[in-house]
Parts: C-alpha cells; sequence; structure tokens
C-alpha cells in the first residue's frame, strides 16, 4: 500500500487526509478529499492560475503542491477569505465591474487579487498586470477584472481617509 | 510511493544516501507537472520544504552564497537583484509570479534543462555549484556542471544544496525570447556579463546545454574593445554572428534551428551594446 493519512492546516482548521495516495497535488486533495471546490483545475501544470491558494503567505498554483509535502505548511483558499460566506470587497468588486463571465478563473483571480493588496494596497497599473499575469482568463480580456481591482482600490482608499 | 519532509540539511542527506531512489523535491514546478501527467512514477520522494537553511544566502567579501532553495520571487527584487542584476532579470522571466513563489535556483539546477532561466547567468558569472551528500561537500564550477539536457554530475546521493557566484565588477545583463512575454519557455536566451572589462557570454535553449561562447569572447576582448567601449553597430553585428556559429540549437516542438541561432545572435548583439553603452 502507498496510501496514507495525514492532516493538512487549511484556513486554519485541521484536517486530516484519510487513505490517500502521497502523490497527489494540494489541488486535487482539496477539491475530492477536503470538500472545499473551489480551486479549479484546468491546466494541471501551472500555466492557468485557476488553481491558486496562498501557502506560507506565498500565492502559489496549488496543482504544483504535492499535498504529502504540505503538512505543517499552512494553506489559505478562497473558501477561507470570508468563513461566513459573503463576499469578500473583491469578490462583490468582480460582480459588480462585470469581471465574471464563466466564471472559472475567478476563484484564483479573486485569491490573486487579495494576495496582491494585502502586500500592496494601491497598485499602479503594472503592478496590476504583473500580479494577474499567471492568472488565465479567456472571456473578458481582463479590462474589466482590472477595472474590478481599480474599485477595490479607490474604496478602501475612501474608507481608511 | 513515500514522501519524506526532514527538516535539517544534514537529515535530507543521509534519507538521499539510503539507496532508495529518492527523487528531490524543491518547489514542485516541474516535478508535480510530471506527476500529473502521469509521465513520472518517482518511488519515493524527498521533499525540501521544511529544510529552512537552504533558503538562506550570504554575502563574503568575493562572492554571492544562495541557497538552493531561494526562489526566483526573492531573486527578482530586493538586496539579491540590486547584487545580481542579470540573475534578477531572468527571475522576472520565469513562468507566472505563482510559479515564481514556488520556483527555485536548486531546483533549475536539479532539473538543469537547457531552458532553465537561472542557468546561462551562472554560466557567464563563472558560478559553482554546491553539492553535500552524507559524506561531504564539493563545489563544481558550472562549466563542469551541467553534461547534457537534464543530465548533471550530481550524484544521487547528492543534494544540490545552493550556487557561489563570485563577485564581478562591471555591468551584467540576461535576455530571453520566447513566444510571448509572460508564462513562456525560452525558444533562446543570454546572458553577458563584463567583468573587469573582459566579457562572458552564455547561451541558453540553444544546445544539449549551456553553452559559452568562448570563441566569440576571446576575439571580442582580444580587439580590446569593451575596455575602450569601442563596441559599434558593426562590432556588435560581428560579436552576435560569432557567438550564433557557438550555438548548437535544435529543430523541436517550441522552435526551428535556424531561428533559435538568429535570436540568440540578435540577443547577444543587444546585449553587448547595452552593456557597453551603459
Amino acid at each position: 500500500m502507498n496510501n496514507e493519512t495525514y492532516t493538512l492546516s487549511v484556513n486554519g482548521t485541521d484536517m486530516p487526509v484519510h487513505d490517500a495516495w502521497v502523490g497527489e497535488s494540494l489541488l486535487y486533495v482539496l477539491r475530492e478529499r477536503l470538500g472545499l471546490p473551489g480551486a479549479k483545475g484546468a491546466c494541471e501544470q501551472g500555466e492557468c492560475g485557476s488553481c491558486t491558494v496562498i501557502l506560507d503567505g506565498e500565492a502559489v498554483c496549488s496543482c504544483l503542491v504535492m499535498a504529502a509535502a504540505a503538512v505543517g505548511r499552512s494553506v489559505a483558499t478562497v473558501e477561507g477569505l470570508n468563513p461566513d460566506g459573503s463576499l469578500t470587497d473583491v469578490q462583490q468588486a468582480f460582480v459588480d465591474e462585470g469581471a465574471v463571465q464563466c466564471g472559472f478563473c475567478t476563484p484564483g483571480l479573486v485569491v490573486a487579487v487579495h494576495h496582491l493588496l494585502d502586500s500592496t494596497p494601491v497598485p499602479d497599473a503594472m503592478q496590476v498586470k504583473e500580479a494577474l499575469s499567471g492568472n488565465i482568463c479567456r472571456c473578458t480580456g481582463y479590462g474589466r477584472i482590472i477595472a474590478a481591482v481599480d474599485r477595490v482600490v479607490e474604496v478602501r482608499k475612501g474608507s481608511r481617509a | 510511493m513515500t514522501v519524506a519532509s526532514p527538516a535539517t540539511l544534514g537529515d535530507a542527506v543521509d534519507i538521499l544516501g539510503d539507496g532508495n531512489d529518492w527523487h528531490v523535491l524543491a518547489g514542485g514546478t516541474d516535478l508535480m507537472v510530471e506527476v500529473n501527467f502521469n509521465h513520472r512514477h518517482p518511488r519515493n520522494v524527498l521533499s525540501l520544504a521544511r529544510v529552512a537553511e537552504l533558503r538562506e544566502w550570504r554575502e563574503t567579501p568575493t562572492s554571492w552564497e544562495i541557497g538552493a532553495g531561494v526562489t526566483w520571487a526573492r531573486l527578482e527584487s530586493g538586496p539579491l537583484a540590486a547584487a545580481l542584476p542579470a540573475l534578477a532579470e531572468a527571475a522576472r522571466t520565469v513562468g507566472s509570479p505563482q510559479i515564481r513563489a514556488a520556483g527555485t535556483i536548486g531546483g533549475n539546477l536539479g532539473t538543469c534543462s537547457p531552458a532553465g532561466d537561472g542557468l546561462p547567468v551562472l554560466s557567464a558569472l563563472g558560478a559553482s555549484v554546491v553539492l553535500r551528500s552524507a559524506a561531504g561537500s564539493r563545489s563544481v564550477p558550472f562549466a563542469e556542471f551541467m553534461t547534457g539536457p537534464k543530465r548533471s554530475v550530481r550524484l544521487p546521493s547528492e543534494l544540490v544544496t545552493g550556487v557561489s557566484i563570485p563577485k564581478t565588477e562591471g555591468w551584467q545583463g540576461y535576455s530571453k525570447v520566447g513566444v510571448r512575454n509572460a508564462m513562456v519557455i525560452s525558444i533562446a536566451s543570454a546572458c553577458l556579463v563584463i567583468d573587469r572589462g573582459s566579457v562572458r557570454v552564455a547561451l541558453g535553449s540553444v544546445g544539449p546545454t549551456i553553452i559559452r561562447a568562448t570563441e566569440a569572447e576571446a576575439w571580442l576582448n582580444g580587439i580590446n574593445a569593451v575596455p575602450a567601449r569601442a563596441v559599434n553597430a558593426s562590432v556588435a553585428r560581428e560579436f552576435g554572428e560569432r557567438v550564433a556559429q557557438e550555438a548548437r540549437p535544435i529543430d523541436d516542438h517550441r522552435s526551428t534551428a535556424a531561428y533559435r541561432r538568429h535570436a540568440v545572435s540578435v540577443i547577444a548583439s543587444r546585449l553587448l551594446e547595452k552593456g557597453t553603452r551603459e
């Protein structure tokens, strides 16, 4: 038998993974074993960013993380952004600006935008494009996504003033 | 398949040397793609995620000592980027922010692809690769480290623990050609270093290994162009052509040999012009 039981820390909660093949990606384990389908699987090779999660404070592709090697590390997913299930300001801005079309890339983009604004509250245009360059969207052409980021930045500026 | 996640370097090399055919896992950006697509079935995986000492770097009077676990994200800005601007330029071309947050310079050396973005920089800077096994450490000049596509002199019992990059005095720069600007594997790349008036140039993705264009270097250094800042457009063009003659590119799914040879000539020429102008 190659399967093992191990525990991951996801969104601040210890979650046991039972009898799992240790070569599984974190993306697979989140979606298929832990009931957290927010991170999306598309390319499975780190090209598309739809599986973006925060691992020990860094935005990474969960498809490229071996889940069994993430024991002892801190994983945060899109589900953990607002545990009560309401929308974050970034998610609301995506809705308001029409940045969601098919929606498949949205969770990864939302995680990437939160990660950007946590470290850079008022990014310039190039910083926004660079921060989102690892997240592929085939519907919007990115204009509405960038408009959503701009809206969050403005609203947060207003609330700080 | 089993996964081991030791917390210290000593434990890591003890495990690696136990004869159980371990595959080393650093940032995962190469290995996990192969695992996800069933192209590789490692029997045992040694994860370096918990080995904090591999993520350290330090400056000595003569060199930069960079741990194998230092990520591209940490090389692309901050103090290391100021010290090693060509390596920072190469780091910024690696994948996406998500890839750069995970992928490491040690992983580049472990995979040892001719398209590894950091490798031409290590070659041109005259870096050495630090290898460690349970029996001890050794330092291998990059020129002797890489022996072919995804092949190196690293023994199965050895771990890449870092690189030692001698300090240079002068300009350094990196350039890469791909099918677009972001999230791309290189079709051709080059790093040019001017160290105390002498030029070194190393090429990526245009041969089975990283190639130092030593004959073009000797030609250029022989005409004493660099210290005199006498590099005009025709010298730069001839330098690029001479560099391209030393490339050994192939046709593959990413590009043709002819285009690679042309591209590496152009970027080598531009790097020389840029380096001697600034």
